[in-house]
Order: C-alpha cells, then structure tokens, then sequence
C-alpha cells in the first residue's frame, strides 16, 4: 500500500473516532492555521497609515500559496459577531521574508468590515482567508514605460507591485483629497528620492478632481506608458474612454472595488430552498444581501461581480443581473452569482 | 384540556397586544446580539470537544475504576452538552446569524442517532409549530402515551409508565423512530414508499457510526480496557438519555399544563399562537449550572416564544415574560426540576388509568373570536 493509501486509511479510521464531528474539529482547536486546514490566518498587528487608513498584518495558514503583485485576497471577518467577507488588494511584497502578507484597508462610511478592521481588529484575532486571485497582474515581460493611475485607496493593488517589481521608468499619479490623506506618503517620498519613480499628486479638495483629458500635462508621454489604473468608477470609466479614444485600449488595465449597478426592476419572493426561508426582496437588493439578511449561509467574495465566490444554483424563477439589466432565468445547471443579481419575479435559490 | 380555558378572562385584542409586546421583546434581543454571544457559544462547543477528548482519553485505562468514574462521569457531561445546549439549540438556528459554516443550523450534526436534517423537520416544524396540539404534535406522548383526560383511553395505555421508562433510557432511538414516524410509516402501503426507505436509510447509517464509534473503536482502542468502556460508554449515553427525557418532559408535561385540539388552532393569529406556546410550556427552576445542563431548556416558555433566540439570552428574556405573565394574569408553571419531573410522571401514572370525562368544555377559540 502506498503512503497516500495508508494515510487515507488512518484518516478514515481517525473520522470513526470522532464521528460525527471531522477529526479537524479537534485539530482546530489547537492547530488553526496548520497546514490541510481550511485557509485562515492570524492578524498580527494594525498598524496606521492615515486617519482613516490602517495597514494589516496578517500570518496565513500554511496551506497558503503566496500571491502575484496586484492580487486581491478574500477575507472573511468576525464583525458584532457575524461573519462577513470582503476583498483587499495585498499591498505585501510577493518574497517578504517573514512570510506575512498585508492589506490595507481604508475606512468608508458606513463600512462594517473596513471600520472594523481599521479601528478596532485586534493582533491575535484569526480571520478567514481564500487565496489570493485577480488579474489586475503585471506581465511576465517588463514593460519600457509604466503609468499607474491611482485614487484613495486604489493605490493598494499598485503598493503591492512598486514593492515588487522594480522598473526603469515609472510614473505614478495618484488623487487623494488632501496631502494627509495619500496612503503610504512616506514609502512614496523614499521611492521618489531613491530616483525610482515619478510622482504626480493630485488633491482633489484644492486642485479638483483629474480631468482625463489633461493628463498629457502631467505625464507627456502617457500614451507610450502600460498602464494599470485603480480608483472609483467615475475615473475609470473616464480612463478607459480615454484610452480607447486614442485607440490603446490594451494598454490599460483596470481594477474595480465596487460594481457599477444600473438597473434594478421590480423584485419578488426569494425562496432559499435548503435552509427552507422565504423573504421578499426588491429588485436592486444583491440576493447576496437578503440571503444573509435572513440567516441563510451565502458563500461570497468582491461582492461586485469578478470573483464569482458566490455562485449559486438558480432552482426557479428569474433574476436580474445589476450591472446590464439581463434577466437569468432557471434552467438546470444554471449559476448566478449572487452579489451582482437581483429577484426579478419569484425565485428559488439552492441555498 | 383543563376543565376550565385559564385564558378566558383575555379579550381578542389583549391577545394580539400581548403578541406585539412579545415582539417587542424578541426584537430588543435582536438588535443586541452580537459579538459576546458569538463568543459565549464558541467557548461551550471548545469546552464540549476538549472535555469529550480528555474523557475519553481517561477511559482508555478504565480499567482503573478511578478513571473509570471520572471518564463516565465526564464523557456523560460532555455527550449532554453536545446535545442540549450546543446541538438542540445550533440545529434550531438560534446562531445562523453569526454565518460561520462550521456553526450553522444547514451543517450541524450531534452525537444522537437521528440525523441532525430528520429531527429538524419533526421538532422545529412539528412540535414547534403546533406545540401540545393532540393529533399534531408528536412530542405529546410521542405517539405512545395517553396525556390528556380527553384523549380516548385504550388498555395499551395501561403499560405506558413501562413504555416511558423504556423511552428514557433509550430516548435517542425513540426520537429518531418519530423523526421517522415509524408508527405511520410501518403501514404496509406506506412502508415501500422511497422517501421513507432512503430516510430510514439514512438513520441506519446514523446509528452504525454511532454505536460502532462508542461501542467497537473506543473500546478496542481501550485494549485491555475494553469491556469497562463499553460499560462507561453505555452508561453516558444512558445519563444522557434520562437527563434529556427527564428535561424534556418538564417541558410539556407537568400538572397546569394545557394542551389543545386540533380546531382550536384552526385560523391562529400571532397572539394566540404566543399564548398557546405560553400555556403549554413549563419552566424549571435552579442555579445557572442547572440552565447550562439542560441546554436553557428549563426556560421552556421563553424558548417556545423564540425558539431561535441565541440560548444564553433566554434567562434575561425570562424576567420580561414573566412580567408578562403577571400583567395577564396567566400561569406561569415553574418549579425545581424534582417537582416537575415528579408531576409529569404522576401524570403519565395517573392517565394510564381511564377516567371520566370532564364535563365542562373548554370554551371554543373560535367561537370566541367571532364574539369579539
């Protein structure tokens, strides 16, 4: 018998034993983050970066398999005592020595997690990861010229690759409302003064908002730069008209936080089939949103529509896609992802 | 059903005003919850797990009688959280809120034979929905027991002390053949149905994992221990057994009591249905530890009220109910756990015996309603 076999043996042995709980219940209880555990990781310290910013260090599990530059991880916290999870890009370079990855988070109104995590995680909590995804990456092959395009907290994913990949010729414009508000300020100025970028800052609170169309005044040669560009909709709708009207359009990527929902239509009764509950919902509600307002597990990720963490059999009746208006309707085998649809008429979700 | 309706001095809107402050209750407790209980029922399911493994672990050398109290005593313990206040209360929903997979009432499953999805349909929809209605909740006698003076009496009902002794010590097997509603479903017609066949299937499993888990592996794993932990073994899902039929029958059984027929729930509004859980449960009395042990069921009132209300609040939800109670002058049946088990099995003595029907009839809901 080989050792795979072998060990496949004792562990089914080892599950008789405890039955009806898994051998990893117990094993949790002391070894959380050991490797085969479901991936989590331990918040070792918070650290501030502004006054609505904060910087998290956190010690994956071993069953981590590390990162590339510009990736964003699923994180799943403890908040009032409800699970909820979000994404953040990792701002930790992909060889850090002590193996730590972090994130950092900047505080909205009105946000549970990011509130959460800025003013009150504490080191020693341990939190849920997925691995890390996301292809807002760079290329495999340098690119001559570099241009990220940044806004408030969308400089994370572009942190994670200045402290990564270094490169002969890189600007950076960046908008923050006021000089203080400029994430990683300090690490930016050293970069600037070792000579290994250029930086342009845009404040918005005095020098309003980037108008797209001038860029050329702040960086002449953008058009020759790959660009990776990262803030609210509203810039990077912009950005990309931009690009595609100069005819370039690959040579932009974007990362969205947040989808950008246009329709909503009329809702209906949501019926979650497993957990056996029924809530009626409106029609721009995610059926993510009232799925967990009800109590029903609901797997979820970005909650905005590219990570589809959160696909869900759609059993019967039709939902309404936010962001284009489609309508889905349940045929077998049909997914939908949960944060970007709502009810449009009765439906039956296999939750 | 009682000579006498103890609600009759109640008028339909006093019904639904106590319904709204119910409500009111519940929505407090709500709007509460949070980080502290999501911390008190992690600490009770490590505690639970850490006392079963070191229990058992003590109970591999049983052969010692020492450790072989200490492993009884403790694994008994650990097998009566594992149920009452743990898995009772995990498989009722009452912490689907914090969204943790791993504690949710969809992917929980608890050292009993009948498996976690069975009971769920029998005792949350069932019972707890139609709670002491004769006919419709199993619960009420469990199908074998006379409990009411208005129920037909039938010379089957004379052995039914013997027939509830041997529920208690072997209760687990008696919940999961209603979970399965043996009683109907062993009918011939109906014994071929596949539904039925894959859900007595599923208990079959159930219970081969369960015995051959407390009645080969351990033992054999004991080694020369072998025959005392299966004794000790034997004996905790015994204690476990009593313990849990024993608060069971406090619940619903004790003298004050009432229970209900099936057209008196016919057209039920929030009020009434409130006031049905009210009349036809019964607390028991006794220190925090005594609570913790029956899982909070000893607030069997608040429980029936909010049957998905995090256990740790039921005690400080008990204060206001009781309140309540005293506002509408109703009974509120409590008593030490002595008392109580002794009232319901005098009970289950003194209606094994036919006895006259009473002749006042309870007024009918209905009725009622339409006067008012």
């Amino acid at each position: 018998m080989t050792s795979a076999a072998l060990r496949s043996r004792a562990w089914k042995l080892l599950e008789m034993v405890t039955t009806p709980l898994l051998p990893s219940d117990y094993l949790d209880l002391v070894s959380p983050l050991r490797a085969g555990a479901d991936l989590r990781g331990r918040i070792e310290s918070v650290r501030p970066e502004t006054a609505d910013a904060a910087t998290v260090v956190i010690r994956p599990g071993r069953s981590w398999r590390g990162h590339t530059a510009g990736q964003y991880v699923r994180i799943g916290v403890d908040v009032d005592g409800v699970r909820l999870w979000r994404a953040y890009s990792i701002t930790s370079p992909t060889d850090r020595h002590d193996g730590r990855v972090t994130i950092t988070v900047k505080a909205i109104p009105d946000g549970k997690v990011s509130n959460h995590l800025v003013r009150r995680a504490k080191p020693g909590t341990l939190v849920q990861l997925d691995q890390a995804t996301g292809d807002f990456v760079l290329p495999q092959v340098k690119p001559d010229k570099v241009l990220y395009l940044t806004a408030g907290s969308g400089i994370t994913p572009v942190m994670g690759m200045l402290r990564d990949v270094e490169f002969d010729d890189v600007v950076m414009v960046h908008c923050a409302p006021r000089p203080q508000d400029v994430i990683f300020r300090s690490e930016l100025r050293d970069l600037v003064s070792d000579k290994k970028l250029r930086l342009a800052e845009v404040h918005t609170d005095t020098d309003g908002m980037l108008d797209i169309a001038r860029l050329g005044e702040l960086v002449p040669d953008w058009a020759e730069r790959e660009t990776w560009a990262c803030g609210p909709a509203g810039l990077l709708d912009a950005a990309e008209e931009h690009w595609t009207e100069h005819g370039i359009p690959e040579r932009l990527h974007t990362e969205r936080f947040r989808p950008s929902v246009i329709v909503a239509g009329d809702g209906g009764e949501v019926t979650f089939s497993v957990t056996g509950k029924a809530v009626d919902a409106d029609g721009a509600t995610p059926l993510l949103d009232v799925g967990e307002e009800a109590g029903v597990l609901m797997p979820s990720g970005c909650r905005m529509g590219i990570c589809f963490g959160c696909l869900t059999p759609l059993k019967a009746g039709a939902v309404r896609d936010l962001r284009t208006g489609d309508i889905t309707e349940a045929e077998p085998g049909v997914l939908i992802q949960t944060c970007v649809s709502a009810a449009a008429g009765p439906c039956d979700i296999e939750r | 059903m009682t000579a006498i309706d103890p609600t009759a001095h109640l008028t339909a809107e006093q019904i639904e005003e106590l319904g709204r402050e119910l409500d009111a209750i519940r929505d407090e407790v709500i709007a509460d919850r949070g980080e502290k209980d999501a911390a008190y029922i992690r600490k009770v399911i490590s505690a639970q797990r850490k006392l079963e493994l070191v229990s058992r672990g003590v109970l591999l050398f049983s052969l010692f009688p020492p450790a072989w109290v200490i492993g009884t005593a403790g694994l008994s313990v650990a097998k009566i959280m594992d149920n009452m206040e743990i898995g009772h209360n995990v498989l009722h929903g009452q912490w689907d809120w914090m969204r943790d997979p791993k504690i949710h009432s969809t992917t929980w499953e608890w050292d009993h034979v009948s498996p976690a999805d069975q009971w769920k349909h029998s005792h949350n929809e069932l019972h707890h929905t139609y709670t002491n209605v004769i006919g419709k909740d199993n619960d009420l006698g469990y199908g074998i027991m006379r409990v009411d003076e208005d129920q037909k009496w039938h010379p089957f009902h004379l052995g039914q002390p013997l027939w509830n002794f041997i529920n208690a010590c072997f209760f687990e097997y008696g919940i999961a053949a209603y979970d399965l509603e043996l009683g109907k479903n062993l009918h011939k017609r109906r014994r071929k149905n596949p539904e039925f066949r894959a859900r007595a299937k599923a208990v079959g499993r159930k219970i081969r994992k369960q015995v051959l888990k407390d009645y080969v592996i351990h033992p054999l794993l004991s080694g020369p221990s072998f025959l005392p932990t299966l004794a000790a073994t034997f004996t905790a899902n015994l204690v476990r057994n009593i313990w849990s039929h024993s608060v069971i029958m406090c619940g619903h059984f004790p003298e004050g009591v009432q229970v209900f027929e099936r057209r008196s729930i016919k057209g039920e509004t929030r009020g009434q249905w409130y006031l049905r859980q009210m009349m036809g449960s019964a607390n028991i009395s006794g220190s925090r530890a005594m609570h913790f042990m029956t899982g909070n069921l000893s607030h069997q009132i608040e429980h029936h009220l909010f049957p998905d209300l995090p256990s740790n609040r039921y005690a400080e939800v008990a204060v206001k109910v009781r309140a309540l109670f005293e506002k509408y002058e109703l009974e509120y049946v409590t008593g030490p756990l002595p008392k109580q088990v002794f009232s319901a099995w005098r009970k289950v003595f003194r209606l094994s015996l036919p006895n006259k029907k009473p002749e006042v009839k309870t007024p009918d809901r209905e009725q009622e309603l339409v006067a008012a």
